[in-house]
């Protein structure tokens, strides 16, 4: 599956709070967490977020509190994919349990600026800055994970192994 | 190859002899626990998939009505009403209703969990258990809807670091200090996907509620859990206590580590944590002075007796600085309850301080003390991440009891040594 998008640039440690405050966490509903994804750090993301677009992070993206509403405000927000050298490990299993594509992959944060083209495969892990004219490979999924997002996240999967 | 405490207990509940750091496991849970703001996702993730009679396991299932206690608008309100709905289809779920506490203090103060128990719980702070020798570990609202309908969750072994303690604590230093300080050294993802095990001469020194503080911030170190090594300290609480059988669970002389520390702890002063990061901690004397717009005294970390006995010790007889506005917010019911029968809660009341109902309040920005632009808060609870307790610009500290109510007291950040000369434990 190829994914294409403009990315938005993130520093290290962006926690949970940061990407859906405290405040918001009485919603459930994407739609409404997304109209406020970051907005502590930056009021008007959410208004320039495109569907499609990919966040690009620096290191321990996710950390924090283990709302799931954080992944869904992302998802909400329809970001295609979030790339980053490595993510807090409770935010990591979230992304990939409702379906949120999510890469660990070195060197692309330092040399990508928001509005770059990012290109992305998810099968071979290959990540591309169009922009730059650089490509990168991110770490392949454990088998495990793999097929947890081949069958569509993890309730799909429990529901398979019921009716099995 | 001899085993860690956590890989020994993911082996149990595998079904194996042993597993090694790295590999897939499919486990069995003792116990699965949500709140208020993390069940009805899960509820509704259940529902959608057409799973609302399918839960495997109920009697394991613990959800403690505490985020929004009580409700503060609508949605809270409409969510506590998804949770008991839910409850209701299953006579064995057991229900924490609003004001019985938060579930980090309740579920180790009633016995629920023990050692050598495996425990997930949509919540980041479920690794509070480690402090009992439990392995448990905070997950998201989905993991705990698949948890609830199969009873089990899958895992990955994770590496253990290890961090033995020697010395002795200085008056004032408590186990908040020690994981402030571990957080200072490692970094907010120092032991990501990894587990703590705490071990050492000097923890015997440590209680068990100063034990359930440092299990309680592993995750701010990026832990997936923090387990205390099993004493005569975890013994005595979990005799009489327990209510089901606990495993003591030891780590193998020859167990491997991803790493080990060896620290002394004798030379330690009361830690503080700096905005934005719990890591951003500094010495308590390199703060000193730093004006306060509130100070908060409760939540998962701090809130049990011991730490309002601690708060107590300190404003007792005295009154809170005009300046600012302390809020006491006990742990549990039972934590309310015998801070009455010991005239703790006289003695905030006296002092000019405001005691709310058990809950997690403002802990997280929730309700109940959420801070203006540009206030400046110390506080007890685990995270100072911007915009935690109310306007993004607002400045959280983090630090023990006896800090915050000394801070109180003269409305500066101030050593409890200068406000009171004896700590009381
Ligand atoms: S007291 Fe704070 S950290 Fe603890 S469970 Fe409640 S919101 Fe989370």
């Amino acid at each position: 599956m190829n994914l294409k998008g403009n990315a938005h640039t993130f520093e290290r440690d962006m926690n949970t709070d940061v990407i859906i405050a405290g405040r918001y966490v009485a919603s459930t509903d994407p739609k409404v967490l997304a109209s406020r994804i970051f907005e502590d750090l930056d009021p008007t993301l959410s208004t320039r977020i495109q569907p499609g677009d990919i966040f690009v992070a620096d290191a321990n993206f996710g950390c924090g509190s283990s709302r799931e509403h954080a992944p869904l405000a992302i998802k909400g927000a329809e970001v295609s994919c979030v790339i980053a050298p490595s993510f807090a490990r409770i935010f990591y299993r979230n992304a990939i349990n409702i379906g949120l594509p999510i890469l660990e992959c070195k060197g692309i944060y330092e040399v990508t600026e928001p509005g770059d083209e990012i290109e992305v495969d998810l099968k071979s892990g290959v990540v591309k800055n169009v922009t730059k004219g650089l490509e990168f490979q991110a770490s392949p999924f454990p088998e495990f994970i793999l097929s947890l997002i081949e069958q569509g996240g993890l309730m799909e999967k429990v529901v398979a192994d019921l009716n099995r | 190859m001899g085993q860690t405490i956590a890989e020994k207990i993911l082996a149990a509940h595998a079904g194996k002899t042993g597993v090694v750091p790295g590999e897939m496991v499919d486990v069995e849970l003792d116990l699965i626990v949500g709140n208020d703001a993390s069940t009805p996702i899960a509820v509704k993730q259940i529902e959608t998939y057409g799973l609302l009679d399918k839960v495997a396991h109920p009697s394991k299932i613990y959800l403690a009505l505490s985020h929004y206690s009580p409700a503060k608008d609508i949605n809270t309100a409409s969510h506590i009403q998804l949770t008991k709905r839910f409850a209701d289809r299953y006579p064995e779920v057991t229900v924490f209703p609003e004001g019985y506490g938060i579930e980090h203090v309740i579920i180790p103060e009633e016995g629920l969990v023990g050692a050598g128990d495996l425990v997930i719980g949509a919540d980041s702070h479920t690794c509070t258990y480690g402090a009992v020798g439990a392995f448990a570990t905070g997950v998201g609202s989905t993991d705990m809807a698949a948890a609830m309908v199969t009873g089990k969750t899958w895992m990955k072994v994770p590496e253990t670091q290890k961090f033995v303690y020697t010395g002795k604590k200085r008056p004032f230093f408590t186990g908040k200090d020690l994981v402030l300080y571990l957080i200072r050294q490692l970094g907010v993802d120092g032991v990501t996907y990894q587990v703590m095990e705490h071990a050492g001469e000097a923890l015997l020194d440590f209680t068990m509620e100063e034990r359930l503080t440092i299990a309680n911030m592993a995750i701010e170190a990026g832990g997936k859990t923090g387990i205390v090594s099993y004493d005569e300290v975890t013994e005595r609480y979990l005799a009489g206590r327990a209510k089901r059988a606990y495993r003591p669970t030891f780590a193998d002389a020859d167990a491997m580590y991803a790493a080990v520390y060896e620290w002394d702890i004798s030379d330690l002063e009361p830690q503080v944590a700096k905005p934005n990061l719990p890591s951003n901690t500094v010495d308590v004397s390199s703060v000193e002075g730093l004006s306060m717009d509130q100070v908060y005294i409760g939540s998962c970390t701090n809130g049990r007796i011991s730490d309002l006995r601690a708060a107590a010790a300190i404003m007792k007889g005295r009154k809170v600085n005009s300046n600012l506005r302390t809020i006491v917010v006990p742990g549990s019911k039972a934590v309310y309850q015998q801070a009455l029968r010991e005239g703790l809660i006289d003695i905030f009341l006296e002092a000019g301080a405001l005691v709310g109902p058990p809950s997690c309040g403002a802990c997280f920005g929730g309700s109940m003390g959420i801070l203006a632009p540009g206030d400046r808060c110390l506080s007890t609870t685990n995270r100072n991440f911007t915009g935690r307790m109310g306007a993004a610009t607002a400045e959280v500290y983090l630090s023990n009891p006896s800090v915050a109510a000394a801070t109180a007291v003269t409305g500066k950040i101030t050593h409890p040594a200068e406000v009171a000369h004896e700590p009381v434990l």
